[in-house]
């Protein structure tokens, strides 16, 4: 995992076209606030294409999205194709995971190869971070790239559908304290968070977890560093868990998952000290008994499920508003 | 909001008059009436009240089923479809403000279909300006009028409430 992509340093926002419209989603970081905006309106349109008789609107007929999925996520490919289906695309899932690891200039390969066969969108899951940039660099103009996660670096669809959750049931983000729970330094959708909850205009975001996952050095990104659930999520009105992954206890970061369970895990009697109408938000999957509780992650005031019903609605926002846009 | 002289010849509160004796012939007792959004949208509100119409008004947007996405991309809008009531079977009354190619037609008409399949679909506009590029025709408009193509019309809702044409060169 220690070859990195080779990275051109672009000379503006590789995800705006001259005109500052959206033609690639690499990140959340840069993405202008009319932007995330346009996208969130666009999702709403999309949320009622469930209740009609035909649950498929023909803006992407003809075209073909490729996801490529680099590392697998069985789950977000899944919404992906769904999104893609819902707009009519032709959608291609390649099983690149399990075929040869393609880096560095076998990547670009791959791609264009796929171009020649005129694919119009790649969704890219990669675990070295940047991949999708390097993949945006050598596209054709009409060809769109959306990240569906890239390494520690960035999960901006799943950082949108978090904010389409927050703003269903918030309304309004600049009164708001945001509590983003776990293990905050290897999350690409901590960070994706952030800089969306900062753009914004949330005045208050905390990242809370022990000081292996959660460094004092994240207060440059704007927030508040807690190494404490009780004050972490003390009166907040959103509180976002992140899964625990496994591979972090084996490399001695965290004693034990019981051990984290006891100091970070969100149980009915800790969500109290959040406001009462606070909601509880988990980008999935989750481990219960790890970091939530089973009557929390179960309970009234955790809208996990919701999510992933506007996760679908905001992919599709994605695609169709890049789609109609030209490099 | 630059006024030009159209808008002293174009009197949208006369013509709305009108609009609603035509629109009064045309409804029938399973008849829904469909506004597109916006100017149609406001119409349809004030025609439903005016009527005493039992069942609500609905609204209906063309932008998922639009023709030139490929050129203009995703409006940026947060209007949606909502048609508060069954489609299959009905009688449905669409309303716009301004008829020009028939483009935005076909799209609202493709868009209810994603609903139910309606018993008929007829149109109803405050003006109709010619220039169409469909075989699409209204049973009812107000007011004919010829404008330059590089000129707009729409409508507008003042605060409280008053219809106005609003002119703008393209």
């Amino acid at each position: 995992m220690s070859t990195s992509l080779p990275m051109r340093k672009p000379q503006r926002n590789p995800q705006l076209n001259a005109h500052g419209e959206l033609i690639h989603l690499l990140s959340t970081e840069g993405l202008p606030q009319p932007i995330i905006h346009q996208i969130l309106d666009t999702a709403e349109q999309f949320l009622s294409v469930n209740d009609r008789e035909v649950k498929k609107v023909p803006l992407l007929r003809g075209k073909s999205v490729f996801n490529l999925f680099f590392e697998n996520s069985t789950r977000t490919r899944t919404t992906f194709e769904i999104a893609a289906k819902r707009l009519s695309a032709d959608v291609i899932n390649l099983d690149i995971a399990r075929s040869s690891a393609s880096k560095g200039e076998s990547l670009l390969d791959t791609i264009a190869n796929l171009s020649a066969m005129q694919a119009d969108m790649f969704i890219v899951r990669h675990s070295e971070s940047g991949a999708p940039y390097l993949i945006a660099q050598h596209v054709a103009p009409h060809v769109h790239v959306v990240n569906a996660g890239d390494g520690r670096h960035a999960h901006p669809t799943q950082a949108l559908l978090d904010m389409y959750t927050i703003r269903h049931y918030k309304k309004d983000f600049t009164n708001l304290t945001v509590a983003i729970v776990g293990d905050i330094v290897h999350s690409r959708v901590a960070r994706s968070n952030i800089h969306a909850l900062t753009t914004l205009g949330v005045p208050e975001v905390r990242v809370v977890g022990p000081r292996t996952l959660v460094p004092g050095d994240l207060r440059e990104m704007g927030v508040r560093v807690c190494h404490n659930l009780e004050e972490g999520i003390k009166d907040a009105d959103v509180v976002i868990m992140l899964r625990l992954q496994n591979e972090r206890m084996n490399g001695g970061m965290l004693p034990s998952s019981g051990e984290f369970f006891k100091e970070f895990g969100l149980t009915q009697a800790k969500l109290a000290l959040a406001k009462p109408d606070a909601i509880v938000m988990h980008p999935g999957p989750i481990n219960r008994g790890v970091e939530i509780e089973s009557a929390v992650a179960d309970g009234k005031q955790s809208v996990i499920l919701p999510q992933v019903t506007f996760g679908i609605a905001v992919r599709m926002a994605v695609m169709s508003i890049i789609a109609g846009n030209e490099a | 909001m630059s006024s030009t002289p159209h808008t002293l010849r174009l009197d949208a509160e006369a013509l709305y008059v009108n609009l609603l004796d035509g629109v009064r012939r045309l409804v029938t007792a399973d008849t829904a009436l469909v506004g597109v959004w916006s100017g149609g949208a406001w119409l349809a509100e004030r025609l439903a009240r005016d009527l005493g119409l039992k069942t609500p008004h609905g609204v209906i947007s063309s932008a998922l089923h639009r023709d030139d996405f490929g050129s203009r991309g995703m409006s940026a809008t947060k209007a949606a479809t909502q048609l508060p009531f069954e489609v299959e079977g009905r009688s449905i009354l669409l309303i716009d403000d301004v008829l020009y190619t028939g483009r935005t037609t076909r799209a609202v008409i493709n868009e209810l279909f994603d609903f139910g399949r309606p018993a008929s679909v007829t149109l109803a506009v405050l003006v109709d300006r010619g220039g169409r590029q469909l075989p699409i025709e209204p049973a009812y408009s107000a007011a004919r009028i010829s404008l330059p193509a590089d000129e707009r019309v729409s409508l507008d809702r003042t605060d409280d409430g008053r219809f106005q044409f609003h002119f703008e060169k393209v």
